[in-house]
């Protein structure tokens, strides 16, 4: 009873860890990464002590953001302004971050871990009804942002506010209709299950991953995934030529850095979630509970621990690459006006997913899928 | 579900419920009831009606109070002061929740006595499918006439909330 908490302690450490790990390097990875695309040098600072310049390493700002950046941000002065409802505009920042941070419980991660007689499943949570769940939290992931608006008693954290809701409502519909078209896909709502499905291969050598069942289902989930992480070419709550910060306008230091850092935990999650619904999860090509079974047929037999490494390591690499894609998107795309914003979500995405659906049932059923 | 957790989370319902009521600004009542209705969906998940609760917080809690937050702002809503009112209405209040009050005392009364948890249930209680199964057989009549109903409250909305334009009839085209 006491090792079953103890792993399910260190399994919901190394998930919130990985999520706010990866997060924070993302600020670090967008900043060169947009330099990289406007062909600048970026965050350039790095020799806090000036030991990699002197071994010749080359210098890539890593330390400067990751650590400079949030020892300033935390030594700010913690503004509240005249007239905030001073309760929710301290609640605001976490209300923001804590449905995003559980929602990776549900999350697989790998495979099943084989220690000993001990069989531990890869995944914080296994939750039967997963796909629900992630819907739930992203829900009410809406008000920790509705509320900052409101309670900073300023117009444009306000118009902020309710932009942001707006946006999120709106495209949280066609989201959860391509979830839906998924879970339909595999007939299952548990994350770990959907893993499990997206095993084994086509044709001798192509993955049953999910991409090739679902793509109109993909494009749905990346697309209304980039608008719920509000940001470019979906940045219309805080774009800054209208609205300063918009719904953060008025936070300064550690509450401005826990709204920012949940801007780079939700474009986590979104890429996530795309993996495991469409990439396979913690899948690798061709590699099996036992081994590599290649498209040759060759097969190298492997032990459980180096299928589970691999396996997290595949997971991993998946979610890093459709981070890079998104803040990729961020530096290319421009920004919509607030009415094609709103066509797209309700005229554009929205009877795609409902036609995505009606033809996924007509599939499963016609076809005996 | 162990008595205690039990006892804790209705508890918990029953304070933020009150705090509905209790708070003097819209906003804050609205957040009283979105925790009411997270922390019930909880006991339903408790309850082993694990579809039901994610349903309620993601209906409810999520999208609904939502909703809820928009009217408020929109009406521009500002705190109200607790005292007041007319007379009239704290006489109908009150007769109101006493009968409200008495048919609860009488539903409670004639309760059958706690059987326990004698009949095991079955593997699939609560799920997803089974939910489904008896929405599309036995209720299905109910479920589409429902979902109509739902269907004519929108289109009714939104007819009534287009703004006309010169010209054109009410109604019309625009």
């Amino acid at each position: 009873m006491l090792i079953e908490l103890l792993i399910g302690a260190i399994k919901a450490i190394i998930v919130l860890l990985m999520v706010l790990n990866l997060s924070a390097i993302l600020l670090w990875f967008e900043r060169k990464g947009s330099a990289l695309i406007q062909d600048r040098i970026g965050a350039n600072r790095a020799a806090i002590t000036g030991v990699g310049r002197r071994l010749g390493l080359p210098n890539l700002g890593f330390v400067n953001t990751l650590m400079a950046d949030p020892l300033k941000l935390f030594t700010k002065e913690d503004f509240v302004p005249a007239g905030a409802d001073k309760f929710l505009h301290a609640l605001a920042p976490f209300l923001a971050m804590f449905p995003v941070l559980i929602t990776f419980a549900v999350v697989p991660f790998g495979d099943t871990l084989i220690i000993g007689d001990r069989h531990i499943n890869l995944q914080a949570a296994n939750l039967n009804v997963a796909a629900l769940y992630i819907l739930a939290t992203i829900g009410l992931g809406v008000y920790g942002v509705a509320l900052g608006g409101w309670a900073s008693n300023n117009r444009w954290a306000l118009l902020g506010g309710i932009r942001a809701t707006a946006q999120m409502i709106s495209y949280e519909l066609a989201m959860g209709l391509a979830i839906v078209s998924v879970v339909m896909t595999y007939g299952t709502l548990d994350l770990q299950e959907m893993c499990r499905a997206q095993g084994g291969v086509w044709f001798g050598w192509l993955p049953r991953w999910g991409i090739f069942v679902q793509p109109v289902a993909f494009l749905l989930l990346l697309t209304a995934g980039m608008a719920e992480t509000k940001r470019v070419p979906f940045d219309l709550p805080e774009g800054e030529s209208e609205l300063i910060a918009g719904y953060f306008t008025e936070y300064s230091g550690g509450k401005q850095a826990v709204f920012m850092l949940v801007d780079f935990a939700e474009i986590v999650l979104v890429s996530a979630l795309i993996t495991t619904f469409f990439f396979g999860g913690w899948q690798f090509p061709w590699l099996y509970p036992d081994g590599f079974h290649l498209p040759g047929g060759a097969f190298f037999a492997l032990p459980n621990v180096a299928v589970a490494i691999i396996g997290i390591i595949s997971f991993t690499v998946k979610v890093v690459a459709f981070c890079w894609l998104q803040i990729l998107a961020r530096w290319t795309l421009p920004r919509f006006r607030y009415d094609q914003l709103m066509r797209l979500g309700w005229k554009g995405l929205l009877p795609v997913a409902l036609a995505n659906v009606v033809v996924t049932a007509c599939v499963i059923v016609l076809g005996g899928v | 579900m162990p008595l205690l957790p039990f006892l804790f989370l209705a508890a918990l319902s029953i304070i933020f419920a009150a705090g509905v009521i209790l708070q003097r600004h819209p906003v804050h009542s609205l957040l009283s009831l979105v925790l009411t209705l997270v922390v019930i969906g909880i006991l339903f998940i408790g309850l082993d009606a694990t579809t039901v609760g994610f349903l309620q917080m993601i209906v409810y809690a999520g999208a609904i109070k939502v909703l809820f937050l928009f009217v408020i702002w929109l009406l521009n809503l500002q705190s109200q002061p607790i005292e007041g009112g007319h007379l009239a209405l704290k006489f109908v209040g009150a007769l109101g929740s006493a009968a409200l009050i008495a048919e609860l005392l009488v539903f409670v009364l004639h309760l059958p006595p706690p059987v326990g948890h004698s009949k095991p249930l079955a593997l699939d209680y609560g799920s997803i499918g089974k939910l489904a199964q008896g929405l599309f057989t036995d209720y299905l009549v109910a479920f589409e006439v429902t979902s109509i109903l739902l269907l004519v409250g929108v289109v009714g909305a939104v007819a009534l909330a287009r703004r006309t334009t010169a010209g054109s009839a009410p109604g019309g085209a625009p």
